[in-house]
């Protein structure tokens, strides 16, 4: 759905991109080659990784280590967890809600969730690669002690402790 | 060599992967799985990414950009920056060849910085997802509690990285 609303606007810019200028349209789609070809490789390496990780980390894995009671360690492994992997949201919250339904703790989906969104181990060399390594890992860090707090204001909001 | 050098994440990732099959076949059978999923995923929704990036830099103009987003933008900047970083799709990856070209065009440095917390966290399509999927107590908690602390941590950054490390960051943007 989300990806053919993506191509609609895509091909109908184009198209007026076109009708506007021939040469400008061209030199367009030859800047988006360009900035394509510069980081497939890395993408391509990332891809794999993602593959390898999702392999070892399985939902198996993850609901071990997060269960309710795990409490703050809990906590802390599903954000190194979140933190390590890649996964595409329509993947990860239809996961989560099976974690949750199977005894994890909204704690721990939180920080899980969050960690996974804002920071990326997988892709930090890419990062790099634009914003300089220590940009980078400020960035990540930072990501990554935020979804401690949003953990925390997820376990109380929805774990029922506040209304 | 320099083949080697570009493709020197996708060797390591390989030879992880090589790994994993001789620990255990049918693990490294679901690497190759979610990989080609991974894959598939990218190469559908990159085309019109990228695209859409060649016509943003082809026609809206450094003046426009800088007016919009830049110095002197305020409010609106930053209203900008989430709304760009949350109408789009796609993994976080995709946000940082997006944030060169705006960075070339004279993008504020800390409404960048919102740009990459907006992609990675609150997305709009994501956000419907979301509820569906986890309850909207859940998606509606994490969205109030993301939005400040996207800027905020904007904010840290800007604050964090010295003017000179600024410009030779805008600098490099250039030969991106």
């Amino acid at each position: 759905m989300r990806i053919i609303y993506l191509y609609g606007v895509s091909a109908l810019l184009l198209a007026l991109s076109f009708h506007k200028s021939r040469e400008k349209t061209k030199k367009a789609l030859k800047k988006a080659w360009k900035s394509f070809s510069k980081i497939f490789p890395a993408l391509l390496g990332i891809l794999i990784l993602v593959g390898v990780l999702l392999a070892v980390f399985d939902a198996d894995f993850i609901s071990r280590i997060i269960g309710d009671e795990s409490g703050w360690i809990g906590v802390v492994l599903s954000a190194v967890v979140g933190a390590i992997t890649l996964i595409p949201g329509f993947i990860a919250f239809p996961t989560a809600s099976v974690l949750i339904d199977n005894g994890a703790g909204y704690m721990q989906i939180g920080a899980f969730i969050s960690s996974l969104m804002m920071v990326g181990m997988v892709t930090a060399p890419m990062e790099a690669e634009y914003f300089g390594k220590r940009l980078t890992l400020i960035r990540n860090l930072m990501g990554f002690v935020f979804s401690f707090i949003v953990a925390y204001v997820i376990g109380k909001v929805v774990g029922g402790l506040w209304f | 060599m320099v083949l080697i050098k570009k493709f020197k994440g996708a060797l390591i990732s390989g030879i992880l992967l090589g790994l994993l099959f001789a620990w255990d076949a049918g693990k490294g059978l679901e690497a190759i799985n979610i990989s080609g999923f991974a894959l598939t995923e990218m190469l559908s929704i990159i085309p019109p990414i990228f695209i859409l990036l060649g016509l943003l830099d082809v026609w809206i103009s450094r003046e426009t950009m800088m007016k919009l987003m830049g110095k002197e933008s305020g409010a609106r900047g930053v209203l900008l920056a989430f709304f760009f970083g949350s109408a789009t799709v796609g993994p976080l990856y995709g946000a940082f060849p997006v944030a060169a070209v705006f960075m070339k065009k004279g993008v504020k440095f800390s409404n960048i910085m919102i740009f990459i917390g907006a992609w990675s966290t609150t997305k709009i399509p994501m956000l419907l997802f979301e509820i569906s999927s986890m309850g909207a107590p859940f998606a509606l908690t994490r969205l109030l509690v993301n939005i400040p602390g996207i800027m905020i941590m904007a904010w840290i950054l800007d604050l964090m990285t010295p003017d000179s490390e600024i410009e030779k960051l805008y600098e490099r943007m250039e030969r991106m």
